[in-house]
């Protein structure tokens, strides 16, 4: 039997959303084959990472704090993906961001007050469109690669980190470990209900339910979708492309420094060399899973949190290497990039009929 | 050689009951016809006939559901574009597949099958384009060139194969009369070694002058077999339509209002290396006035519908007057607000974005002269109304406004998107190539629109390299040449040798061609 690929005439709206879908499914009996041939039990692999975070209510929390900075990651780098520009460097930013709310809890940790956790928001936000600001300055002025220069600035931010651990903003009663002082009650963002779940979680779904809002609704989230489809019909339309790349790297370094910030004050409450833990990286993943659609981020973000939290499980539980985890999320965008061609084209299994005609 | 008296028993091709469906629609349903050897055959029809559908299954692309195709008069499937060519098909797209970024040769060296050296295949090229009178250096890169040249290359592409039958979509539309002469010379010259030519055109008087014999589709099924010799141009148009064929309603020797726009003295420099510098363009055009615009494709045809548009602002405001209002540095958006719309010549992705809908498509240019849009929210319900409105006016094609744009034919796309800018009721409109790839009752409707927004008060500018449409629709005209334009002519006082010779330089002039032809073999 051949399979056929056909072009469709429209993309498919129904595969659109099926993808995801399979490309979990694949990436579960992929997986658990791949962990079988290396001698674990596969079929329970798989069952800890995808099952048992989503059937365990004891665990949710865990994932609505990993999920938390990786949809508002995703959300900002939709907006740049939709707008074909390609930020890669979320990571960077998210550090950045991350030690600008930093800064403002260091320089006010001797007061107390309302006001400080905002304005360690909006440092965060500053910091990391500030930082993306870098590649859309060299993609606009120079036509420089903005993949490339985002990429690489991720790993200055990681550098700046060290040195600033290791030296100015060492803590001074920290017996010499690189880490910051903790931060005060003033800097910490609140839990909810007796979770672990901090106000940052609750904000981030605001934030995608909004930028959902912005996008479909609004002349600015549709001049981002001309912009990354037909660049000359966007300048016809009367939409400036250097704009739209300003915009959406800047919103994308916001989220991400956003997210770093909500990092740093809630689940980390200081910062510390450790902090960078991929999810700038992997929030590429989510926004390519929930379709670069806000909503469907949501639902990526959970997914990949499921992954994460159920990779730990499995490292505990089963003894998997911590790199189990980072397996199953390549693989699942690997087949969520592959399934993604049954949006454009169907396949087509070559009937009786067509052998008939041939014979 | 006895091969070839063997097959000239035969029909080139025979067409038996072909029929192809898609979800929703009879593309073909059961077409038949034949070609003989040597015969240059007319596939008429509107857009959405079934046209392309039928030769993209003679040239493998696609199969048929049901029917049989029948080559030399032997039964057989082509399975794809190699298999064609291999039979000796050879095909001329309408819509060229090049790389924009790769030279004319190395792109000509990629569609061949046959793997051959580049100087020996930069020598065939040569002598294809000496024999045949096409002018094109192989050695520029595609992206400079202008649509006349591209589709230079994929002729020169499909005549390096020495095909028995060769296939033309649209092929003349970017020619100018001289050009024309010269391609039709090419036809026959081919015909007589014996190749078929299957012809697809809206022009009938080109297939009058042309062709041996036409079939005429309608909504998928032949209608109608005819000698075009025998028939009139409106006989053929209403076969094809099925009905009559509307004139242009427009009134000779009509007053022309005030001045409205003028262009003065505007000069820009080309976009890239290869891009046509604009010199010193004047142009004054009255209210009710249609002002046409000749000239062979590449000659700033688009520079000139880029800087009138607005898409590459001008830094001298005043080279520009909209009712004396200096506009030469707004952008697109501002002189849409003033009163100005344009339409630039390629549909896919600048005219219209593909894979939007068509309500998404109208909010593209008309959210702000239609208010489609109020602090920054798009009122999804306004532009899917105005979309449906331009739908409805202009008889567009298509299941609804949330249809993707991509899903609509060429000719139904360009009638709404000209349809959209009319709808806006500019003071100034500018149409690039108004009636590229539309069939004949397409092009009267968007003619007769484009007369109407004249007769209401509007300027209307046409560049088009279609002289038959100029020369119908329009009150006054010039020619552009080489970034130039030329004095203003009044239409009914021209003579078209005139105009031959303004458009002329070295593309259309076949003295002058002859001359270089001549040099070049001194060499």
């Amino acid at each position: 039997m051949l399979i056929k690929l056909e072009k469709r005439k429209e993309p498919s709206q129904t595969m659109l959303y099926a993808t995801p879908v399979i490309a979990v499914l694949l990436t579960m009996i992929v997986g658990g084959l791949l962990f079988t041939i290396i001698g674990h039990n596969g079929f329970n692999a798989v069952w800890e990472i995808f099952i048992t975070p989503v059937i365990n209510p004891h665990i949710w929390p865990d994932l609505g704090v990993k999920a938390g900075p990786l949809i508002l990651i995703a959300v900002g780098l939709s907006i740049g993906f939709k707008a074909n520009v390609w930020n890669i460097g979320a990571e960077g930013q998210y550090i950045v961001g991350a030690l600008a709310g930093t800064g403002i809890a260091l320089a006010t940790w001797e007061f107390e007050g309302w006001w400080i956790l905002p304005l360690m928001c909006i440092a965060g936000a500053l910091g990391g469109g500030l930082y993306a600001a870098v590649p859309a300055y060299l993609k606009t002025k120079l036509n420089v690669n903005e993949i490339l220069t985002s990429l690489m600035l991720t790993y200055a931010a990681i550098q700046l980190l060290n040195y600033l651990m290791r030296g100015p903003w060492k803590d001074p009663e920290g017996f010499n470990f690189p880490e910051t002082r903790q931060f005060n009650d003033s800097q910490i963002l609140p839990e909810i209900g007796g979770t672990i779940i901090h106000m940052g979680v609750p904000l981030v779904f605001l934030i995608a339910i909004i930028t959902w809002f912005v996008m479909s609704k609004s002349v600015f989230g549709f001049q981002i979708r001309v912009v990354g489809s037909a660049p000359s019909a966007a300048r016809y339309g009367g939409f400036s492309a250097d704009k739209t790349i300003w915009a959406a790297m800047l919103i994308g370094g916001a989220f991400a420094g956003l997210a770093g910030i909500f990092e740093a004050s809630g689940p980390f409450q200081q910062m510390v060399p450790q902090f960078p833990t991929g999810y700038g990286f992997t929030a590429i993943i989510v926004a390519f899973l929930g379709r670069l659609h806000p909503i469907g981020i949501i639902f990526g973000g959970l997914i990949l949190a499921v992954s994460y939290v159920g990779g730990e499980i499995a490292q505990s539980r089963l003894g998997l290497p911590n790199s189990a985890a980072g397996i199953f999320q390549a693989l699942m965008l690997f087949f969520l990039l592959a399934s993604d061609i049954l949006i454009k084209y169907r396949m087509k299994f070559s009937s009786s009929s067509a052998k008939g005609e041939a014979a | 050689m006895t091969v070839a008296e063997n097959q000239d028993s035969h029909d080139r091709i025979e067409l038996k009951g072909i029929t192809k469906a898609f979800p929703g629609v009879l593309a073909n349903d059961q077409v038949s016809f034949k070609i003989k050897p040597s015969e240059i055959h007319a596939l008429l029809g509107e857009n959405g006939a079934g046209k392309s559908t039928l030769v993209k299954m003679i040239y493998g692309i696609m199969q048929p559901d049901a029917g049989e195709i029948i080559w030399q008069g032997t039964s057989l499937k082509i399975a794809n574009p190699k298999a064609a060519r291999k039979m000796g098909v050879g095909m001329v797209f309408q819509h060229f597949s090049l790389f924009e970024a790769m030279t004319v040769l190395e792109n000509i060296a990629l569609g061949m099958d046959a793997k051959i050296s580049q100087s020996e295949l930069e020598d065939k090229i040569r002598a294809v384009m000496t024999t045949y009178g096409l002018m094109l250096d192989p050695h520029r890169i595609v992206s400079t060139l202008s649509v006349g040249e591209r589709q230079r290359i994929e002729i020169v592409r499909a005549l390096l194969l020495n095909p028995k039958l060769l296939i033309m979509d649209e092929p003349t539309s970017v020619l100018t009369p001289q050009e024309v002469a010269q391609l039709f010379e090419t036809l026959r010259k081919l015909s007589a070694t014996g190749c078929a030519i299957l012809y697809i055109s809206h022009k009938l008087h080109e297939i009058k002058e042309l062709c041996d014999q036409a079939t005429i589709l309608r909504g998928g099924k032949v209608v109608g077999e005819c000698n075009p010799r025998e028939e009139t141009s409106k006989s053929m148009a209403e076969m094809m339509i099925g009905g009559n064929l509307k004139q242009i309603e427009k009134q000779a020797g009509r007053d022309f209002g005030a001045l409205r726009f003028a262009v003065n003295n505007l000069s820009q420099k080309g976009e890239g290396d290869f891009g046509v510098a604009l010199e010193g363009i004047d142009m004054s055009v009255c209210s009710g006035e249609i002002f046409g615009i000749a000239g062979v494709a590449g000659n700033g045809q688009n520079e000139l519908l880029l800087a009138l548009s607005g898409e590459t602002p001008s830094i001298d405001a005043n080279s520009i007057k909209l009712d004396g209002n200096a506009i030469g540095a707004f952008n697109t958006l501002e002189r849409r607000e003033v009163g100005l719309c344009a339409v630039p010549e390629e549909r896919n992705g600048h005219a219209a974005v593909v894979d939007f809908s068509l309500t998404d498509n109208a909010i593209l240019t008309a959210r702000n002269r239609m208010n489609l849009a109020n602090q920054g929210l798009i009122k999804a319900g306004k532009a899917k109304a105005f979309a449906e409105s331009v739908i409805a006016q202009f008889a567009v094609k298509t299941t609804g406004a949330n249809k993707q744009a991509g899903s609509l034919s060429g000719g139904n796309l360009q009638k709404f998107v000209v349809g959209r800018e009319i709808m806006q009721n500019p003071d100034v409109i500018i149409v690039s190539q108004p009636t590229w790839g539309v069939d004949a009752g397409a092009a009267a409707a968007i003619h007769q629109a484009l007369v109407d927004l004249a007769t209401n008060g509007s300027s209307v500018i046409v560049i088009s390299q279609d002289l038959d449409e100029l020369l119908a629709i329009c009150d006054t005209m010039a020619v552009i040449n080489e970034g130039k334009l030329s004095k203003t002519l009044n239409v009914g006082e021209a003579s078209i040798d005139e105009i031959g010779l303004l458009m002329g330089g070295i593309h259309g002039d076949p003295s002058v061609q002859s001359d270089a032809k001549e040099t070049l073999d001194a060499h």
